[in-house]
Formats: structure tokens, sequence, C-alpha cells
């Protein structure tokens, strides 16, 4: 196996304060997580709690006919049983979609608790409160619900022919058209495809996948019954978002609420939402005016948790005689799954403005997608949320349009890419690209992976006969990241802003406090945030706090999803920092009586400059701006700055990833030999954390290639629902990950910051995939539906096989 | 039923359901919430403590099985003085943690290893973890993190 | 992830352990280490109403050599037959095997006769020695009783255990220098086999095992008769799916299980023949 790199980070011989950015730093976070310190929502104690479980359908589609709660309200322990209809009255709006795509969007209504009818296995029926977890559990045992079943609906293309409609009041399970023509001319892209020397027609299916971040959901809601004060505790990503949402749905005076995100273990987008549990422990906790908790077991988070992907992609790629795109059609088909979640609609759309990758494409562009309704769990969010898929079908079809051109994948890609030159880059769909060099983090990859040798070994292996095929994947990309520019998303009915908030205050004793609206759940904002503060006063990160994930400490933000944090967050951080400094400036040239202008800052200390003697450090200004006996005529006390940025545009993160596969051609095994990744996100504030969270991402591309996979049977049984039949990697299953240095900053913010949280994912799937399809070409194997398994390849091996025979009889 | 386990030095002895599992009885009766559950099938390792000195999953051994026995827990491994474990140590400078939510289970299956194994490979750590998972870190500083605590 | 209510009984000998199960009839089940009980307990598949814990009978936790055989006590952890010098040197085969049983946290706490004796025909240890041609010794309130490992597994999840019999021993004959090899295909190294293969050659003797690929672990008998009269391990290797009755799953259909049994069949037999 590849030696792993020896790069290691230290605390030692790190200078503090300006420049500190940059550097590899050990996080703060970490001595409360490797000690058992931290506390996650499950290991709240909460005196007086009911313990909340949910009885969940067995049935895909059915009509509740009857539900007899007497034996399970008969066992000792339990405190009250609640069925769908006895809460109907209680909720002041059905649960919340932010994202009606179109303005014609069908959404059906949706309910913590089903009224009259289940529409996924897992689809809450009824809730028991117990004293104990075990005994709530023992009681929705005893619940006794009689269905009438109906057929399960688990086929996109079937579903939309309506022969079971899913939602009766709408009468169809199309939930919206969303169409993106981008044409200079009518007909373009028609044209475009009828005058091309080569078109590529494919169709991919992204598989649904679960999302597993290996903390289950958890929720306490805490009541003050006489005060009149919320508490919800939840392992959430969004707990501004939640709290809005909340507060609507159940009508409580929003200025009643308050989230709490306890330490969270990953989320990956499903946790970017508003659950019934949520919902189902607030409002019982509010009238029954005791605490009540839930927490999810694994099984019933593989049902109740929202999954991602599930798109059928028809791509049509156009190119003239030497491969250069002119033009391109995308057709979706994407599962909604039953309901619409917070965000399931505006997933795929996402993906639209990225079908061209990092390559030029002239407006000839016609994107539809079709949302369906279908009797599984609702869709979402899951890390990269509408990229990955798009840059699967691009990164894929180019696998195909090189073999149909007969040339190099590689040089295909270079012959297409948007050339470094040309940025900031106006693309195809309006959308102004920020920077980029893809020929550069393409020719670094190639060397790391050392393509050409590979290439030259698969000339070797790859011979009649053998059954250890060689393949080499290539993928680029392009994310659009730093969700988002206000304005772009109210064109897009994106129902809230892109915007973030930070606030800084250096207190009187010159600690700095930070407060971010981010909510971050694994990434390391507390070491990144103190880092950019510490860089920005000269101070050592370590006398540097961050507050987050607390609606009452941080009371604004839209918090951590979408590779956002740092291009938005980070930059209304840099933004408040500076703020602070302009007022300690003008307490500085007060008290020094010195002009502004002639005040340098750094090391923590103001100085005038060309007198080396006259200096203030910020402790001094700080404890100036508290007592405020001295300020300047008319200058508030304290140190204090609350910034709230709107980005101007998205961050382009972009890269290059290759890897070889080994295929054992008789049992159809995939094995990862080797894995290259070359993620450019700009600047990077703690190159520690970046590396890691490509890492990260990267296998999670690896797993959906190779290994997950959410399957239904015909009646709409989750056959995947354990982790011992939903395949997450393991070490022993992945290589380790070779990373390659690109940095291209960012000339849309002061930090120079891209983005990295969904990097990895988005290039590691086509990555791989390509690799599988180029070891098995020669056997005359033009795809492979993901994942990849050794029974997939096996089955298009012995297709193939047949086919070859069938045309030589 | 009555059950008695000495947890990270320190006798305890608590009223239990026959059903209750270990890692329940850890984190509910016990109090030591540092041990976390990931998984209902035993598949994930994120409850994985010592059990007379080996690695575990707690929770796919009743408590009553422990009954009379020692374990140790995450919140056993550092110094009284806060000093932590080589390993706790090796997983901060190597990243080998982003959530931290598989990993007090990573960290005891990891010593675990080396106990058994004092020079591993690359590939003995992988193979030596297969029954851990992680969400965030793909692994790759995890092992390192192993790795570096093996050549401490 | 909560099992249902039972009752909890500590055994301190076989002797008690056997009538204390029977005491509690046809709901009571013996738990060893667990680690193939508690999961279905955990998810509600399994309710026993009494648990008889025989996990402290730690005079059933040995290994040793008597005469031609090696003897192993039942509550033996997989982790001890992994690693035992005896089984290396005599049995070489079976240690590998434990070896692959789950991960390392449940090869602390799992036994071979917890696993043999839940017979789950997708475990490692249940084909592996049958192939090995061993015998279980049975003690059941009458006294014990031989069985032999092909007459053990009836069906699925049953084996020729009465109700109130407990599996005490497993004797492997040592395979005095025969090749041997296990091969285990699978998505993720802590997953069962999707298809397994244990296999030894000694000349002209060999014996097969196949896991997962019927409702009870394969003895592929026609191998071995192949093997015996001459035949090249490519065209024996083509009879290893004859006599099993493979199901599909979310991992494998019928017809991938069948070839991969003959592929994991061939490559096992060259190298226990080399």
């Amino acid at each position: 196996m590849t030696v792993i790199d020896n790069q290691t980070a230290s605390n030692e011989s790190i200078a503090a304060g300006n420049g500190v950015v940059g550097q590899r730093i050990l996080r703060k976070e970490d001595p409360v997580l490797l000690t058992g310190e931290a506390v996650y929502t499950n290991d709240m104690v909460v005196p007086g709690a009911l313990y909340m479980a949910v009885l969940r359908s067995p049935h895909a589609h059915a009509t509740i006919s009857s539900i007899d709660t007497s034996a399970a309200l008969a066992l000792p322990g339990v405190h009250s049983v609640y069925t769908g209809a006895d809460m109907a009255d209680q909720w002041a709006a059905p649960m919340p979609c932010a994202w009606p795509v179109t303005d014609d969007m069908k959404n059906p209504a949706h309910y913590p608790l089903a009224i009259s009818k289940v529409a996924y296995v897992g689809d809450g029926v009824a809730c028991v409160l117990a004293e104990t977890d075990s005994i709530a559990h023992d009681a929705i045992e005893l619940i006794d619900v009689n269905y009438d079943v109906h057929s399960a609906v688990i086929d996109l293309e079937s579903a939309l022919s309506d022969n079971v409609v899913i939602h009766d009041e709408l009468g169809t399970n199309a939930s919206y058209t969303w169409p993106l023509l981008i044409e200079e001319n009518d007909g373009d892209c028609q044209k475009a495809i009828d005058e091309a020397a080569f078109v590529v027609s494919e169709r991919y299916v992204q598989q649904r996948l679960i999302p597993m971040a290996m903390e289950p959901r958890a929720v306490v809601a805490m009541p003050q019954p006489f005060g009149g004060d919320m508490t919800l505790y939840s392992a959430t990503q969004v707990p501004h978002i939640l709290k809005v949402m909340t507060a609507l749905t159940l009508g409580i005076p929003e200025h009643q609420l308050r989230v709490v995100c306890p330490a969270v273990g990953g989320g990956f987008g499903s946790k970017l939402d508003v659950y019934a549990e949520e919902l189902l422990c607030v409002q019982l906790a509010r009238t029954l005016k005791v605490p009540v908790r839930w927490n999810e077991e694994r099984s019933e988070n593989a049902l109740a948790t929202v999954h991602g992907r599930g798109q059928i992609q028809d791509i049509e790629l156009a190119a003239d005689a030497d491969g250069r795109l002119t033009g391109m059609r995308v057709r979706l088909t994407a599962d909604m799954g039953a309901y619409l979640q917070l965000v399931t609609p505006g997933i795929p759309l996402f993906g639209a403005f990225l079908y061209a990758g990092v390559y030029k494409l002239p407006k000839a562009y016609d994107f539809s997608c079709t949302g369906v309704f279908t009797t599984m769990t609702p869709t979402d969010a899951y890390r990269g949320a509408g990229r990955p898929e798009a840059t699967y079908a691009i990164e894929h079809a180019m696998d195909a349009l090189a073999r149909k051109v007969g040339i190099d994948p590689l040089e295909l890609r270079r012959r297409n890419f948007i050339p470094k030159e040309s940025y900031p880059y106006e693309a195809f769909t309006g959308l102004v690209y920020d920077s980029g060099d893809h020929d550069k983090a393409a020719s670094i990859a190639e060397s790391l992976l050392d393509y050409a040798g590979l290439r030259a070994r698969q000339d070797e292996q790859n011979i009649p006969g053998s059954t250890k095929r060689l393949g080499v994947g290539v993928s680029t990309y392009f994310e659009m990241c730093g969700l988002a520019p206000s304005r772009v998303l109210a064109s897009l009915n994106y129902s809230a802003g892109g915007w973030e908030s930070a606030t800084v205050r250096v207190l009187p004793t010159s600690k700095i406090q930070v407060v971010t609206g981010t909510a971050p759940h694994g990434q390391g904002h507390e070491t990144a945030w103190s880092m950019i503060a510490a860089d920005r006063f000269g101070v050592d990160p370590a006398d540097v706090d961050v507050l987050h994930s607390d609606t009452a400490i941080a009371p604004l933000g839209l918090d951590t999803y979408g590779s956002r944090s740092l291009p938005v967050g980070g930059v209304a951080l840099t933004m408040a920092c500076d703020k602070v400094i302009d007022k300690a400036r003008q307490i500085a040239a007060h008290q020094m009586e010195a002009n502004e202008e002639d005040l340098e800052f750094s090391g923590g200390t103001f100085r005038v400059a060309g007198s080396p003697d006259r200096e203030m450090p910020l402790a001094a200004i700080a404890f100036e701006a508290f007592t405020a006996h001295n300020l300047p005529e008319g200058l508030e006390p304290n140190l204090e700055a609350q910034v709230t940025y709107d980005p101007p545009n998205f961050s382009w993160p972009f890269g290059t990833h290759m890897c070889a596969v080994e295929i054992d051609t008789e049992t159809g095994n995939v094995e990862l030999l080797q894995y290259v990744a070359v993620d450019d996100c700009g600047n990077k504030v703690n190159p520690l954390i970046v590396d890691g969270q490509v890492h990260g991402g990267v296998v999670q591309g690896i797993g959906q290639a190779l290994y997950e996979e959410a399957r239904y049977d015909d009646d709409g049984n989750l056959q995947s629902s354990t982790l011992a039949e939903y395949l997450v990697p393991a070490a022993s299953d992945v290589p380790p990950i070779t990373l390659g240095e690109s940095v291209t900053p960012s000339p849309g913010n002061p930090l120079g910051v891209k983005g990295v949280g969904e990097a990895g994912t988005i290039g590691a799937a086509p990555c791989v995939m390509n690799a599988v399809v180029d070891a098995l070409s020669g056997l005359g194997v033009q795809d492979i539906q993901m994942p990849a398994s050794p029974l997939n390849v096996w089955n298009a091996i012995q297709q193939a096989q047949a086919n070859h025979q069938e045309t030589n009889q | 039923m009555e059950v008695s386990i000495n947890i990270n030095g320190t006798q305890q002895t608590h009223d239990v359901e026959p059903r209750t599992l270990l890692v329940q009885y850890i984190r509910e009766h016990a109090g030591l919430t540092g041990t976390n559950i990931g998984c209902d099938t035993s598949s994930c390792g994120a409850c994985s403590i010592h059990l007379n000195g080996e690695a575990v999953k707690s929770c796919t051994i009743l408590a009553a099985q422990a009954d009379g026995e020692e374990i140790k827990t995450i919140e056993g491994m550092a110094d009284a003085d806060g000093t932590l474990h080589p390993m706790q140590q090796a997983f901060m400078e190597n990243h080998g943690l982003q959530c931290g939510y598989c990993t007090p289970g990573m960290v005891m299956a990891a010593t675990s290893l080396l106990d058994e194994n004092p020079n591993p490979s690359e590939e003995d750590v992988r193979l030596g973890l297969e029954g851990n998972l992680c969400r965030c870190t793909g692994y790759h500083n995890i092992v390192k993190s192993v790795l570096a605590a093996a050549s401490v | 992830m909560i099992p249902a209510q039972f009752d909890y009984v500590r055994a301190e000998s076989a002797e008690e352990a056997i009538s204390l199960i029977g005491q509690h009839g046809d709901e009571a089940k013996f738990i060893a280490g667990g680690h193939s009980l508690l999961p279905l307990m955990k998810l509600r598949l399994a309710q026993p109403s009494v648990l008889v814990d025989i996990g402290r009978l730690s005079d059933l936790s040995y290994i040793r050599e008597d005469g031609d055989h090696i003897a192993i006590g039942a509550m033996t952890r997989h982790m001890d037959v992994e690693t035992s010098d005896v089984l290396k040197q005599h049995a070489p085969l079976l240690a590998h095997a434990a070896g692959h049983v789950g991960d390392p946290q449940v090869r602390h706490r799992g036994t071979i006769g917890g696993s043999i004796a839940h017979s789950d025909s997708a475990s490692d240890l249940p084909a592996t020695t049958l192939a090995m041609g061993a015998t279980y010794v049975a003690k059941g309130p009458n006294g014990t009783r031989e069985i032999a490992a092909g007459d053990f597994f009836e069906g699925f999840l049953t084996t020729a255990l009465a109700p109130d019999e407990m599996l005490t021993e497993i004797r492997v004959p040592k395979m005095n220098g025969a090749g041997w090899s296990f091969q285990k295909f699978n998505r993720r190294a802590q997953d069962w086999a999707i298809v397994g293969v244990a296999a030894w050659r000694n000349g002209t003797e060999s014996g097969v095992g196949l896991v997962n690929m019927d409702s009870v672990p394969v003895l592929a008998t026609s191998v071995s008769a192949a093997i015996a009269s001459g035949a090249s391990i490519e065209d024996a290797a083509a009879e290893a799916a004859a006599q099993a009755d493979p199901t599909g799953d979310l991992n494998a259909s019928v017809e991938y299980r069948q070839h991969l049994a003959r592929v994991l069949t061939k490559r096992a037999l060259t190298i226990a023949s080399s």
C-alpha cells in the first residue's frame, strides 16, 4: 500500500498572531471529544423527562383504518399515547418545505404523525411517552393498527404514469417540472446535436443513499411551564432555520423559543431539516409541561431521516470533430420520496448549473427536471446535494465521449477546459466563475498518480484472458459553494437568504469572543474561526473563544451546509474583526494623541509610525473600552461589532481526482489501488482540516461508487436498513488518499477562500466509476450501475460476453 | 437484578433489568456517556470498550454478563492530571477525528489492537479497525494516528 | 436496540445449565458470547423468555491435543482459536478461519460453540469444521453424545441438538500437514461471506465446506469425489455448487453464488494443492 504522508501538525513552533492563517494548527475541539467529555444530545441528563418512541408504518402505502392504543396505555410506565388523529388540530401549519421551486409545484400536506394515510415504510403513525426508553419501545409494539394496504410506488418512471397516485388530493405523482433553457437563439441546443460530429446519449441512475452520520438524531424539548419559554436541544446542523420553522409550524412565539445543538456527530445534509420528532417533542413538552426526549435508533434512522441522491439522468452531449462540447441536453427525473422535506425539490436545481463542469459550453443547453413522489423515505440534501449528481453525469459522459472520439479521456478534458486566462469567466448560465486553473490541478494529479505509467501498465496487463484488469479513472469538477447570494436564491424561489452573521467582541481582559451563525458538527470551526480572529488581531488562537449553535447566544445565522461556512461565515468574521480593529484604532489614537492614519497594528499592538516608543496593546484598549473613562467624544463603550455578510457571488472550488482500480473479472471484485485528489479550495485557513474534509469526502464518494445503496423491494420495504446491510466502508475497505496541493485564491472575498466540505465527495464517485468502466471497456462493457458491487460488475461482464457472442454469430 | 462492575477502577453496583445492555449500563447507570451508540447490529464499533483488557462492543453484551468483571471506558484513558493517553494524543496530533462520535470507540479498539500487535503495518491497522465505522475522516488520519501511537 | 424483557440465569456448571434449560422449556435459550443471539434480540427478531448464561463455564474453554484430533471447548472464543499454537500446528485451517469471523471485538467475545450451535450457514466456522470432518460433543440430561458434523446441521438455524442439550466440545481431526485454504468473499472485511470456501487436501483426500450456499453449511462431497478420482482442480471445482441450493439476496443472485462457489473452490484447491 501507498505510504501515508508524513506531514504532521503541532502547536509548537507555530507563531501566534498575524500569519497564523494557513498553518496546521491542532484542533481545540479535540480534547473534549477524545475523552468522552463532549455532550451529545442523547448524553444529556434531564430529570423528569418522558421518553418518546414512534410507531412507524410497516407498509409503504396504506390507509389507516383503525388504531387501538389501549394495550400500550395499560403497560406500567406508559404515560400517554398519541395518534396522528389525536394531534391533528395541534399543528399551526404542515411540516415546512422552504423551496417551492415552481409556482405550481405540488406539495402534499405533511404532518409529524400521519393522520389517515401512510406514504412510506417508516412514516410515523403514533407515539408513546413513557418513563423509560425501554418501556416506550415495549409499548409501541402493543399498538394495534389496521391498514388498508395499497400498491407501493418504487420505480420513478412508473410513478409518473400515475397508475397509482400516492397523494389523492394532488391527483398526480409529479411534483413539478423545472426547466432551464439557455440558448442564444431558439433551437440552438437541438441544432448543436443535429450538427455534431459526435453525440453521446447516456442514462445514469444515481442510486438512493443513506447519509448515515455516525450519531443518529436525538431531541430534548425542555419547557418552562410558568415562564413560557421552550428550549429545543437537537442533533441538527441548522439551529437557526429550525427555530424559525418550529415557531411557524407550532405557532410558538419565536422569541420564546431557543434552539441549542450540543455536540453533533456529523450531518452531511441529513441534519439540515425540520423533522417530525423535533416538532412532536416540542409540542408534547409544551402541552404536558414536562421535558420530552427522543433518540433515534440506527435502523430507525435509515427509515426516518432523509435519504440522498435518487435521480435518473438522461444526458446528451454534442461535440465537434475534436471532441469540444457544442451543446448539451439533460433530462432529470428526481425521486422526492413520499413528501417534500425542507429543501427536497431544490436539490436537483443546484446541479442544473454545473452540468458543463469545468468545460466551455456555448449557450446551447437544455435542462429540465421533474420531481416525482414515490412511497419511500423523503430525499433531501446529502453531501454535495445536486452537485455530485451533475458532476457524475458530465464526467462519466466525458469518458463515453472520449471513447467515441477515440482519444485519451484526460486529453479530451484538456481540450475542453476553460483556460485560466479567462477568469473571472462568465459561463453559459450567466454565472461568473471566480478563478480556476484546471490544467494545473490535472497536471498535479497526473504526476502524483503516474498516469502515463499506469496507462503503459494497463496495455501490458489488460490482455485477452487476463482475469485482473487495470482501470484508470479521471474526474474533474467545479463546485458551486458559498451558499449563497440571497438575490440568486430569490431567483430560484428559495424562501430564505444566504447571508451569514458574525459578532466579535474583545472582553475587558482582552480575550476575544467570536459569535458565529454557522453551526459546526465536526468541521472544526472553533479552531478555524479562532485562527481567523487571531490572525486579524495578531494574538494567540488560544485567546479566542468561538460561540455557536445556540440561538440565545448566536441569535443570527443561517447555519452550516453547502460548504458555505468559511466563504460566507468566515468572511463575515473577518469583516467583524476589522470593524472592531477600526474602533480600537480610534481609541488608541485618542489615548496616544495620534492620528488614526499614523497607527500601525500588528502583533496585537498599535504603534505610532515613526515613534516606536509610543504603543498601546489591545489589552489596554480593551480595558479602556470597558471602563469608558476616556473614550473619544461620541464613541460607544466596549469593543464589539456585528457583521451580516451577503456574498456577491458563489465561490467556485475545483479540482481533479484520479484513481487506479484492479478488477477481478472472475468474481467482479473491484480493488481500489490508488487514489489521488487535487482539490483547489482557494486559500486554506487550516490545511490540516482541509485535508481531513477531502479524505472524508472522497471516502463517501467511494462509498457511492462501490458500496452503498438504499435498496427497496417491490412492496416498498427498505432492505438495507441497518449498518450490516447498508455498506458504509470501513478502514479495511478503502485505500490511503494522496492529496496534491493547488491553491488558486478566490478574488471574490478578502480571505480568498472557497469552501471544501463537499469537494471530495463530488470528485470521487465519477472518478472511481470511470476507472471501473475503463478497466472493462476492452471486454465490451459499456457501463455499470452504481454501486459497482461485485454482483453488478460480474453481471455486466456476463452481459458483455453474451452480447459479444451474439454479435459473432 | 444487581450487577456489580469495576469501571475505570471503581466498583459500581446497580439494580438493572436483565435486558440491560452493557452500553446502557455504562451510559445510564454509571453515568459515563463518553461511550456512544451508533447502530443496533454490532456493526459500527462506536460503543467499543475494554472488558478485562480487550476491546469489545458493549452493545452486544448484557450488563449481567459483565457482572463481576473489569471494564475500561474512554473516561478511564487519560491520566487524572489531564495527560491524554498516547493514543488520544496521537489522534489529536494527526487529526484522526472530526465530529468525534466514533472516536471513543476507535481509541478503545486501537489501543486493544496495539496491545495485541505492538508493531502493526498499515494494513494490520486497517484490518484491525474493520469493526469500527467512521463517516467523517475517510480513515486516512485514523490509520496515521494509530501508526503514530505505535511508534511512541 | 432494546431487547424485549426476559429472565436471566447464570449457570455455574454444564449440568446446571442443562437442568435450567430443561426447567424453562422451549422459550429458553443458552447465551455464551451472545454475538449471534443478542443482535437478533436487539432487533426483536428473537424474544426468548429466559436466557441461561453459560459464558462463565471456563472449564469449557480449552484447546488440547487428544490423540488424532484436537479438542476445543465450546466456550473457547474465536480469538483464542485464531491464536492457538496447537491449532496453528495441527489444524491451521480452523485457526485461520476463526480470524475471519466478524471483527476483533466480536472475536474477543464470540465462541466457537455459540457459532456452531447457532448454525447460521453464513457463518465461517460451521462450514469450516464441517469440511474438516469435525465431531461435536453434546451434553444432555442423559449424558453426552457425539454428533458427526455431517449429521448436525438440519435446516435453517436448526441442528441435531435437542432443546435441553448443550454443545460442549468440538473435535477436529489433525490435518497432518494437509494443504488448506480459506476463501472468504465479502464486500467489507467485517461482513458475513457472500460465499466462503474452506478446503483442505492431502493427496487424493480432501474436504470442501461452503459458507452461505444453502440454508445449512454445505459439504461439497462431489468435489472431493472428483479429486479422489484424479480429476483436475478445474474439473473438480466445477462441481462445487452441485450439492448446494443457494438463495439470492442484496449481494448475490443464485447464479452468481454458484459461480462464486466454483471460482473460490478452484482457488482454494489450488492453494491447498501447492
